[in-house]
């Protein structure tokens, strides 16, 4: 792996000494899932009477900072200590008892019981956990189901719970995300107090303005090593942002140089034409409701890849699953070449040649099937062709998108026993194999290789100049000038900015995604 | 970065060896066969003096194999898909006693009232599982008592029963001394069956929904036709092994094909066919319908008492589902 050498630069942004003796103190800690690092190296330091955030893009570590900290996994390596003392927490309890406390992003509840009964499974006295649900001026039946209570209620619930262990550090990860702001209000001020005690709190959040008017100091991560820890107030989001990204420049350099390198087809002429194509558009959206979507709208043309660059959570899953046929819209409209499209299954999609490349490729694989079935599948999905199979046609199609995306076929029998690249393709093949006018990639380069990367921007820019709409999300930001024409980042819902493709930098990207006005943080 | 070579390249022949075996366990199968013929003979040899592995004694093998082909033929297509289908025994009585109250007005109005009751039940099934999406074992099961229910009414009642003459001839007759009828029919499904799986749409579908039916969802697979279709394929291929034997038996009764449905699970899953659905094929249940016929045969030889075959059926299950999830589990 690239980044094994590499020791990312300490970025010492201000004079803070630590001379107190930290609470929490987290040294190289790192975990692998096998041969993916979750997290590389991360160094963590809370002090008492602290607001910390965590922070970092997708997938830069942070939840599994957590886990690890909170004893939900093991880390690999690396040492926490915790009030000056060395600890390994064994189990969540374990951690509970020397005084963390996480509340999580999916409340731990069990739907089907009481309220009361949740608390008695944990053996938490309901007299505290009430007072602490007082305290924040909130009143919960306690007697309902959990599973009948909203979303937010459950998150204040899960807080009241772990504030009644009155715990010396508190780790709140994202929970600001699915509330309602009168009632992220109240776990600011929840916080305000715990600093107030001498007790501390370690905040994840995307929310870079939170960070900003209610934590002392931030430590970032950054592909799983910790890249600096900063105070908040005296470096503002901007500063965030490009500790975020690194040492900007040369990074982003090096990691455009890595993906494009000679053989990737930019195709300069596809992105001159910029009203050319405004004419015939393929896909249209217009004030799209579905689940985190509010209001959201779009236009993609023939010929043309729109990229959605967005945090977690905010609404891009339900983007890609209304458009395949996976979900109902709550409401808006969506018209493909100007009739209204409306797929209840997957199946009325492909018909109308709207067709899917899941972020997860388990989800699109027949495992223990051969590279040439996985290929073929979607030809045979109608009744109607469920009588014999032309093998010769079959053979020409699968070899055809075979060649197209390079799948190495030596252990083409069973598509499990593929790298994950290859199977990536398969997931890909299939779609060029039954034809289509709308491609949508959900993270398609999700977990591959380097070189499979490349093979695929250039498949996609090659699709596009055969005519093809392609609506692309990435996880990872540099992808998104390399294949783009038009990038629309998505925060809340909606749609906060549209930036041509070759001008969608990471930079750029981080502010909008993050809610920021683009002007405003240029200037 | 490292080109990451394939996972299969794990070194050592012994390695390539057991996988080759792992992706064909018909091979295996086979071996056991003939072990069990010869295991037979010897015992046949040394108790009555006569040697097993004769040209009779292999037509009647046949004979007797072929309405456990015929049931465990509907069962491989349903475990493909990843289902279960308890109700097959039943759907054979039923369909033997639709055929013999049907067979007074005639051969075709008799085969086609039988074949028309295991279609029926196998759709009630379809329609439960893939509609309603009730667990197959729950609703395979349920149909099978509402049949047997049914059936016991009607049983109680005296009725003419007139098995069809072109059914008793396919059950218990042999062309050129050797050759059982029901070979023909079970040649011919098996035939289907194997090109059927292999060389057709519904054929690749069975084992895409078996295999991951998300993702057979995602490739545009409506499952619930893809669960009627093979339910119902499976009631009437149990409706004909429900023919055959009463073609063998002459007579039907309640318990006609009772012990069928342990061993046309039994069967499949000898064969190689995953009971997670998306692995296997007819071919693997051929061999095991003939190891557990000839099974039977060692087990009447040696006297064994029906309590007896009950634990060596059961036990083969679980010891072979044991030994195939190890040796095709995931890497």
């Amino acid at each position: 792996m690239e980044g094994a050498v590499f020791r990312p630069l300490r970025v010492s942004c201000n004079g803070m000494s630590k001379q107190t003796a930290a609470l929490l103190e987290a040294r190289g800690v790192a975990k692998h899932y096998g041969p993916v690092a979750a997290l590389r190296a991360a160094d963590l330091s809370v002090a008492p009477g602290e607001i910390h955030a965590l922070l970092g893009a997708n997938g830069a570590g942070k939840s599994t900072l957590v886990k690890c900290l909170s004893g939900v996994i093991r880390p690999d390596t690396g040492t926490i200590s915790f009030g000056g003392r060395a600890v390994r927490a064994r189990s969540p309890m374990h951690a509970a008892r020397l005084g963390l406390a996480p509340v999580f992003q999916d409340p731990a509840l069990v739907p089907d019981l009481s309220v009361t009964q949740n608390l008695r499974l944990t053996g938490m006295p309901l007299g505290r956990v009430r007072a602490e649900l007082a305290a924040m001026e909130l009143s919960v039946n306690f007697n309902e189901q959990v599973g009948d209570l909203a979303l937010p209620v459950l998150r204040m619930l899960d807080l009241a719970r772990a504030l009644a262990r009155d715990p010396q550090l508190l780790i709140l990860d994202e929970i600001t995300a699915a509330l309602p702001s009168d009632l992220a209000e109240r776990v600011f001020a929840v916080m305000r107090e715990r600093r107030e005690k001498g007790r501390s709190v370690l905040f994840i959040t995307h929310r870079l303005a939170e960070v900003i008017a209610i934590c002392d100091r931030a430590t970032i991560l950054r592909d799983g090593r910790d890249v600096g820890t900063m105070v908040p107030r005296e470096g503002g989001e901007a500063r965030i942002v490009e500790i975020m990204l690194g040492p900007e420049a040369a990074r982003a350099e090096a990691r455009a140089a890595e993906l494009s390198e000679d053989d990737v087809a930019v195709a300069p002429d596809a992105r001159e034409r910029p009203d050319a194509v405004a004419a015939d558009a393929v896909l249209e959206l217009d004030g799209l409701r579905a689940g985190n979507v509010q209001e959201l709208s779009l236009r993609i043309a023939a010929g043309e890849v729109v990229g959605v660059a967005a945090l977690e959570g905010q609404g891009q899953d339900e983007l890609f699953e209304v458009l395949a046929g996976e979900r109902k819209p709550e409401s808006g409209e969506v018209r493909l070449r100007g009739k209204p499209f409306r797929a209840r299954h997957p199946y009325d999609a492909i018909r109308k040649g709207v067709v899917l490349v899941p972020p997860d490729r388990l989800l699109a694989l027949l495992p223990q099937r051969s590279v040439r079935e996985n290929v073929a599948a979607p030809h045979y999905s109608t009744p109607l062709r469920w009588g014999p199979i032309n093998m010769r046609d079959e053979g020409r199609r699968v070899r055809h998108a075979v060649d197209a995306l390079q799948i190495d076929m030596r252990a083409a029998r069973q598509v499990r026993r593929l790298s994950g690249g290859n199977q990536q393709k398969v997931t890909i093949a299939r779609w060029l194999a039954s034809g289509f006018t709308t491609l949508l990639c959900n993270d398609p380069t999700r977990g591959v290789d380097v070189g499979t990367k490349r093979q695929v921007y250039t498949l996609l820019r090659e699709l596009a100049a055969d005519g093809a709409a392609i609506l692309f999300f990435s996880s990872e930001l540099a992808e998104f000038p390399l294949v783009c024409d038009r990038v629309l980042t998505v925060y809340g819902g909606r749609v906060t900015a549209e930036l041509p493709g070759p001008a969608a930098d990471e930079a750029s990207l981080l502010q909008a995604m993050h809610g920021l006005d683009l002007e405003e943080a240029v200037a | 970065m490292t080109a990451a070579p394939e996972a299969l390249a794990r070194p050592g022949r012994l390695r390539a060896a057991q996988q080759f075996l792992a992706d064909n366990p018909v091979i295996v199968l086979v071996g056991v066969l003939a072990v069990l013929f010869i295991v037979t003979d010897i015992v046949n040899r040394r108790d009555i003096g006569e040697p097993f592995i004769t040209w009779n004694q292999l037509s009647t093998t046949l004979l007797v194999a072929a309405p456990l082909g015929m049931i465990a033929a509907g069962q491989t297509l349903v475990m493909l898909t990843g289902g279960i289908d308890l109700s097959v025994a039943l759907t054979a009585t039923a369909a033997a006693f639709a055929t013999s109250w049907q067979g007074g007005n005639g051969e075709v109005q008799g085969v086609a009232a039988g074949l028309a009751v295991g279609l029926g039940i196998g759709l009630v099934n379809g329609i439960g599982v893939g509609i309603f999406r009730v667990n197959p074992l729950i609703m395979t099961l349920g149909t099978s008592s509402v049949t047997f229910g049914l059936l016991s009414i009607y049983a109680g009642k005296p009725f003419e029963k007139i098995v069809p003459e072109i059914v008793s001839t396919l059950g218990s007759d042999r062309f050129f001394d050797y050759l059982p009828a029901n070979l023909l029919l079970w040649v011919a499904v098996a035939a289907i069956l194997i090109l059927g799986l292999r060389y057709t749409g519904y054929g690749r579908m069975l084992y895409a929904v078996g295999d991951n039916p998300v993702a057979a969802r995602l490739a545009g697979v409506r499952l619930w036709q893809v669960r009627v279709v093979v339910y119902a394929l499976c009631g009437v291929f149990s409706a004909l092994g429900g023919l055959l034997l009463v073609g063998f038996t002459a007579n039907p009764d309640l318990g006609l094909a009772t012990p069928y449905l342990l061993q046309s699970v039994a069967a499949v899953v000898i064969g190689g066919t995953s009971i997670f659905g998306g692995w296997g094929g007819y071919s693997g249940t051929i061999v095991g319908v003939l190891i557990l016929t000839v099974l039977g045969s060692l087990l009447t030889l040696l006297d064994a008492e029906e309590w007896q075959r009950q634990v060596i059926y059961g036990s083969i299950i679980i010891v072979l589902t044991a030994i195939y999830a190890r040796v095709s589990g995931t890497d």
